[in-house]
């Protein structure tokens, strides 16, 4: 008790410090990766991307990202096993932090595949596993959680294969794809509205101080959609058929009208990465946050502080403003065979699944749901070539990040307890 | 940090636009026969030997092109076509500039003369048998819309149409092609036995050109069929 009393402004800091870095390794690294499908398919500049990314990943970060966070700072570790020393709670905090966001830098500067949730998890379970005991660590949820790995990728494939196939019948293989597109997309930014605004408003804005009867959310988030989808049929009705567009390529003109949905579902992406991944970086943060200012007791039911999640936020936005801006043009320039109806049917394929689980305060690897759905997209033979190998190897990096990440904060957690004790 | 993040690795290089540019090499290659066969009637062999250095030109840039994108075909590349039938077309587009070498190399050789009968038909002949290389470039050229479709419904079928065309474009060269052996029979005894022999050689060879253009539109057709 007396460490906390002691050092509680210290660790206050240290955790401060390790969020921000953690955030700005998740902007200045992963945001690329979801913006990939986006950026790929030429529906946005490189600017636009960024600019969008540092909006909608901030506002899913803040607005969205509450349940996931409860998950990471509670969830995971048993902390009524530590009541009698929560300081351990502390150095596991901190000492998985540093560990995840150690691993990423390694990771990023050696271009390996990495995902920041498996790397947070992975952490949060090692120290939890050797520095407390094997009853530590909630295995129950630690399972559902592993579950939802397999399961969102899958689920994302599933939903994307389904939204190209709608895409194909409605409007590719008709007799005027041009203007059954220009008909049809406002409904399908609706459709995006509608689910991202659903999820967000169903599992609670209620760190915000919003609390809605469940018919008031339906309604906002019909409201929402409508609203996008009027948008939507506005600037649709703007593109003007180019026929010389059309020479290389028949659906020239129908692409240009999916582009515009394609900004749409870009925002979507960002927001629900934001979602989930800000957890990644803030969610140890808010524990040692909570235990110091209550003075120890590990079990205490604070809210989350809206600080809090504000500096997760900011750090990824600062990661991305910095640092992200050159990983999202390479990435956007060695993508050359992605057009905006393919990119839409995986973008919001994956920023649905992301958003659902966001909601439902799971952490998944949005890369891996993104991946799952670039996939459901090439099963339905709308991919011109996809590398298999380096899919196998970003499932299979599980392998590596989990234990990396374990050790790593084994390894900062014995050294912290061995600073602070 | 290492730049670039690994979701662009998923998009791997993609074989289409290299399968059309290797289709357009081809073609330019074959269209050069049209020349080639107007300065042999001529009798204008400097022309001649332009044209068969040309196509010669043109058939090893699409040998190298051939082989880039074998190249960059590995294992674990996941198409919406199978591997075995992409790389089938093309080795057929492949043997279509093959053949309008081995035209053009016999012919400056043996400084080989058509005999004045077969003129007009030839030139008609040459002509249709471009045409079919041509038809076949247009098909092979919507393989991106295509996959941006999916391979279903209306695209399938215009891909399908184009294909009949071609099969009916290489029908006409093989009645011309009967029409001119025909011509040939009724004058062969004046001209020298050899060079008959491979007059008759050449014209084959000549249909083969529209022969080979038709069985890549089968090959497509095949692809698209699974």
């Amino acid at each position: 008790m007396d460490i906390i009393v002691t050092y509680g402004a210290v660790f206050l800091i240290l955790a401060g410090v390790f969020g921000l870095f953690m955030a700005w390794g998740i902007g200045a690294n992963d945001v690329a990766n979801a913006m990939a499908t986006s950026v790929g398919s030429r529906a946005l500049t490189i600017k636009q991307a960024v600019l969008i990314a540092a909006v909608f990943e901030f506002a899913g970060a803040f607005l969205a990202g509450g349940q996931v966070t409860k998950t990471i700072r509670k969830g995971i570790v048993d902390a009524d096993l530590l009541a009698a020393s929560p300081e351990l709670l502390i150095y596991g905090m901190l000492a998985s932090l540093l560990a995840a966001g150690v691993w990423l830098l390694i990771a990023s500067k050696n271009g390996w595949p990495v995902s920041t949730t498996h790397s947070i998890v992975g952490a949060l379970v090692g120290f939890a596993m050797v520095g407390i005991g094997m009853d530590a660590v909630k295995w129950g949820k630690v399972a559902y959680i592993v579950a939802s790995w397999v399961v969102s990728p899958l689920l994302a494939g599933f939903i994307s294969y389904t939204l190209f196939r709608s895409v194909q019948n409605l409007i590719l293989n008709t007799d005027d794809p041009f203007n059954r597109a220009k008909k049809y997309v406002p409904y399908y930014m609706f459709l995006v509205g509608f689910i991202i605004a659903l999820v967000t408003f169903l599992k609670g804005l209620k760190h915000i101080g919003l609390e809605n009867s469940i018919l008031e959310n339906y309604a906002y988030a019909l409201l929402v959609g409508t609203g996008l989808m009027l948008a939507g049929k506005y600037f649709v009705s703007r593109i003007k058929l180019d026929p010389s567009a059309d020479k290389d390529f028949h659906y020239a003109n129908v692409e240009r009208v999916f582009g515009v949905l394609m900004i749409v579902t870009a925002c979507a992406m960002a927001f629900a990465h934001g979602s989930n991944d800000v957890a990644n970086a803030i969610g140890p943060v808010a524990a040692v946050v909570s235990i110091v200012n209550s003075g120890g007791e590990v079990a205490a039911k604070s809210a989350l502080p809206v600080w809090v999640l504000m500096l997760g936020g900011m750090g990824i936005v600062l990661g991305l403003v910095m640092y992200g801006k050159r990983v999202i043009a390479t990435v956007g320039n060695s993508i050359t065979e992605l057009t905006p109806s393919r990119g839409f049917a995986a973008t919001l394929a994956a920023a649905a699944t992301v958003v659902l689980a966001s909601g439902t305060g799971l952490p998944i690897s949005t890369t891996h749901t993104l991946v799952g759905a670039v996939l459901g997209v090439g099963l339905a033979r709308g991919m011109e070539a996809l590398n298999l190998t380096v899919v196998r190897n970003i499932f299979m990096s599980w392998i590596v990040t989990l234990p990396a990440g374990g050790l790593l904060s084994i390894l900062f957690f014995f050294t912290l307890k061995g600073i602070f004790s | 940090m290492a730049v670039g993040g690994y979701m662009s690795g998923i998009f791997g290089s993609s074989p289409v636009k290299p399968m059309q540019q290797h289709m357009a090499k081809v073609l330019a290659c074959v269209s050069e026969l049209i020349p080639l066969f107007d300065a042999v009637i001529r009798e204008d062999w400097d022309s001649v030997a332009t044209s068969q250095q040309k196509i010669s030109a043109m058939e090893k840039e699409a040998d190298v092109l051939k082989k880039e994108l074998r190249l960059q075909l590995p294992k674990g590349l996941f198409m919406p076509v199978s591997r075995q039938d992409l790389l089938e077309v093309l080795t057929m587009q492949d043997k279509i500039a093959n053949r309008a070498k081995d035209i053009a190399g016999v012919i400056l050789g043996r400084h080989m003369m058509l005999p004045a009968v077969i003129h007009d038909s030839y030139k008609k002949y040459v002509r249709r048998c471009v045409d079919a290389c041509e038809q076949a470039n247009r098909a092979i050229n919507e393989l991106d819309e295509l996959v941006g479709t999916g391979f279903s419904g209306q695209e399938i079928k215009l891909v399908v149409e184009m294909i009949q065309k071609l099969d009916a474009i290489e029908s006409d060269t093989d009645t011309w092609q009967a029409d001119i052996r025909l011509q040939l029979f009724a004058v062969e005894k004046e001209l020298p036995p050899v060079d008959v022999i491979f007059l008759y050689e050449i014209i084959e060879w000549t249909g083969d050109v529209a022969d080979r253009a038709q069985r890549v539109g089968s090959r497509l057709q095949l692809m698209l069929a699974r």
